[in-house]
Parts: C-alpha cells; sequence; structure tokens
C-alpha cells in the first residue's frame, strides 16, 4: 500500500507499524518525532499503531535554527 | 560580579543567562560547539525539520549539544500559519521530552507573514499563542516591535514576549530604540519582572549592549555570531557587551543634554573664558 512520509509517496508492506517505519530508514525512535495525519503521535503508541493506505506521515527531527 | 548575570523567570524555566544563541548557520557543527561554549549562553535555539530519509548522512546536532549543559528552546520557524506552528511545537515538545531535556515545555513561537521579510504575522502570533497555552506551553512569542502588538501577545497569555530589534539575519541592530523601550514599558507596567527578550537583528557586539541597555531582560541572536568571520571570538565579545549593557543599565545612565556640563571645575582656572 502506499502512504505519503515526508512529503513523498512510499510503498510500505500493509499493516505497518510505526515502529517498523522509523526501523525502516534506520532511525531511533528516541531521536524523532512523529506525526500521522497532522497529529503529533507519541512514542508509547508506535507498537500498536498501523498505517493504513494514505496515512500522511511527518518523521522529524532537531536541525540548527535561531 | 554580583548580581549582573541574576537569574530570571520565565514561567516555571529558570534562567541563569540572558544570552540566548541559535544553532542554525555554522560552517560546522564543530564550529557551532565552540560557538556557543565561548558565548556563556544556557539556552539555545533550535530548529525541527524532516529527517532526510534518503542517502542520510553525517551527523546530527544532537550529538553536538551537550543536554545536561543546555536548554534547548525549540522554535517554530518557517511556519506562517498558528495550525502549523502549533505542530511543529508540539513535535519539538516531544523529541525534548524522550532527550530528557528541561526545554521540554516550552517554545520560541514564529508565525511569519512572510518569507522575503520574515516579518511576524501578530494575528497568527496571538491565534496560536493562546491555543499553546491551553496545550500547557510556556510561550516565548517572537514579534516585531510594535508596542501594542507585543501588548496583545503577553494578554494572550505568552510567558515572555520577544521583539525584534530589526528583520531577522538582518544584521541591522537595533533599528527602533523608541519603540523597544515603549515595548519593555508596557510590558512591564505592574509587572516589573515580566521578561522580556530582544530577538533578531543582532549584527554585533554593541547591537547586544544597546538592547541591554534599554532594559532587556535578555538578547537572542544567531546569525550575528554563525556568520561573523570568526564566530567563536564573536561569541565571546556578544558574551562581553551583554554584560556591559546590564551592568550599564543597573548603574542608571546619566539624561542626555543639549549642553556640555564642564567635568573638571571652572573655579581657579587662570585662562580667559571668553563670554565672561
Amino acid at each position: 500500500m502506499v502512504v505519503t512520509v515526508n512529503g513523498e509517496a512510499r510503498e510500505v508492506p500493509q499493516g505497518e507499524t510505526i515502529r517498523a517505519l522509523i526501523a525502516r530508514y534506520n532511525l531511533t525512535p528516541e531521536k524523532v518525532a512523529i506525526e500521522l495525519n497532522r497529529r503529533l503521535l507519541r512514542g508509547e503508541r508506535y507498537d500498536e499503531t498501523s498505517l493504513k493506505e494514505g496515512d500522511q506521515v511527518e518523521i522529524v527531527t532537531f536541525v540548527g535554527g535561531g | 560580579m554580583a548580581n549582573v548575570m541574576d537569574q530570571f523567570r520565565i514561567g516555571a524555566f529558570e534562567v541563569r543567562n540572558r544570552l540566548f544563541v541559535g544553532t542554525g548557520k555554522y560552517a560546522s557543527y564543530d564550529l557551532m560547539r565552540d560557538a556557543l561554549d565561548a558565548s556563556g549562553c544556557q539556552v539555545v535555539t533550535v530548529a525541527v525539520r524532516r529527517e532526510r530519509l534518503v542517502d542520510k548522512e553525517g551527523r546530527s546536532l544532537l550529538e553536538f549539544l551537550d543536554l545536561d549543559r543546555y536548554v534547548i528552546l525549540p522554535n517554530t520557524a518557517g511556519c506562517f500559519s498558528a495550525d502549523d506552528a502549533i505542530r511543529v511545537a508540539m513535535l519539538g515538545r516531544d523529541l525534548l521530552e524522550k532527550q530528557g531535556n528541561k526545554g521540554a515545555g516550552w517554545v520560541k513561537l514564529e508565525v511569519l507573514g512572510d518569507k522575503k521579510t520574515l516579518l511576524p504575522d501578530p494575528v497568527g502570533t496571538i491565534e496560536a499563542t493562546r491555543e499553546l497555552v491551553k496545550e500547557g506551553f510556556t510561550v516565548l512569542a517572537y514579534t516585531s516591535d510594535d508596542p501594542r502588538s507585543a501588548v496583545r501577545i503577553k494578554e494572550a497569555g505568552a510567558a515572555s514576549v520577544m521583539p525584534a530589534g530589526s528583520p531577522i539575519g538582518s544584521g541591522q541592530g537595533v533599528l527602533n530604540p523608541l519603540n523597544v523601550s515603549l515595548c519593555l514599558e508596557l510590558l512591564k507596567e505592574g509587572d516589573p519582572h515580566y521578561p522580556v527578550i530582544v530577538d533578531a537583528g543582532v549584527g554585533t557586539a554593541s547591537d547586544v549592549t544597546i538592547a541591554m541597555e534599554l532594559g532587556a531582560d535578555g538578547v537572542l541572536l544567531n546569525t550575528g555570531v554563525a556568520h561573523a568571520k570568526d564566530p567563536v571570538k564573536m561569541a565571546r565579545a556578544m558574551r562581553l557587551a551583554l554584560e556591559s549593557g546590564r551592568l550599564a543599565y543597573q548603574s542608571g545612565r546619566i539624561p542626555k543634554k543639549r549642553y556640555a556640563t564642564a567635568s573638571s571645575p571652572f573655579e581657579g582656572v587662570i585662562s580667559y573664558i571668553p563670554g565672561e
């Protein structure tokens, strides 16, 4: 199925969890924050939350800024 | 020196150093780390951005920030609506909670009008302030030097209002000292400990001093250090400038006068004085 991750369409397996998605990109869950369909998703929900077709995910971190 | 770098509060946050320094635009993270160290700052600002999912290379900002030493102040830079600023604030707080950093819970709110001027949108800033306060945030709101907007943002619940000296990254210093001093006067009327931080526009050390002499509680800067030829040396200059400005403010400057007043007495002069 296709979901949008950081603005780009991505093919992921049916029922992919947020934790699996984070691992797919070799990221550490503690060093990113996740938004699912424009709402913050807290870390304790990464295992129980599965993606659905058309979901929009943002995976963000800190960068330098003023 | 006693009392110069006295603590102050922003909401529940105890701030030990009045210089807030940004982490953007340094030639390298190593240089950033050394400049932050030289600045003596306690609070550093960061931005929230998408992870790079392809060709992820290089090291991340968090590896270069000592999270036991610095309190991280996440910003909502790049947001042009209250909604987006609220989303970014929530993400930043979540990241800091995961890092166990004390900065989880406050935010430098920027709701901007357009990409060219980066001037703040007062209506969006007020809307976002109200919502973020409801969500439990300590809001430090970036705004222009307009005194009435500043008051409205305070009334919306901001824990600190941060008027700009001049546009972000412009290096033009404090363009309208009268407006900044009116912001200070109105925001602190009957509430003398209300924290006001001059944010943006600092080009060199004297700009920091001017802001502090006007009575600002602190100064937030980034480009003035990051893009200086020698950022580490400039960071030190900013630190000293802030201390000078704070000392001068506490000391109570003399009023400006139209005519000269001699420092040496006229009594006992042996010279001819014109007009006498």
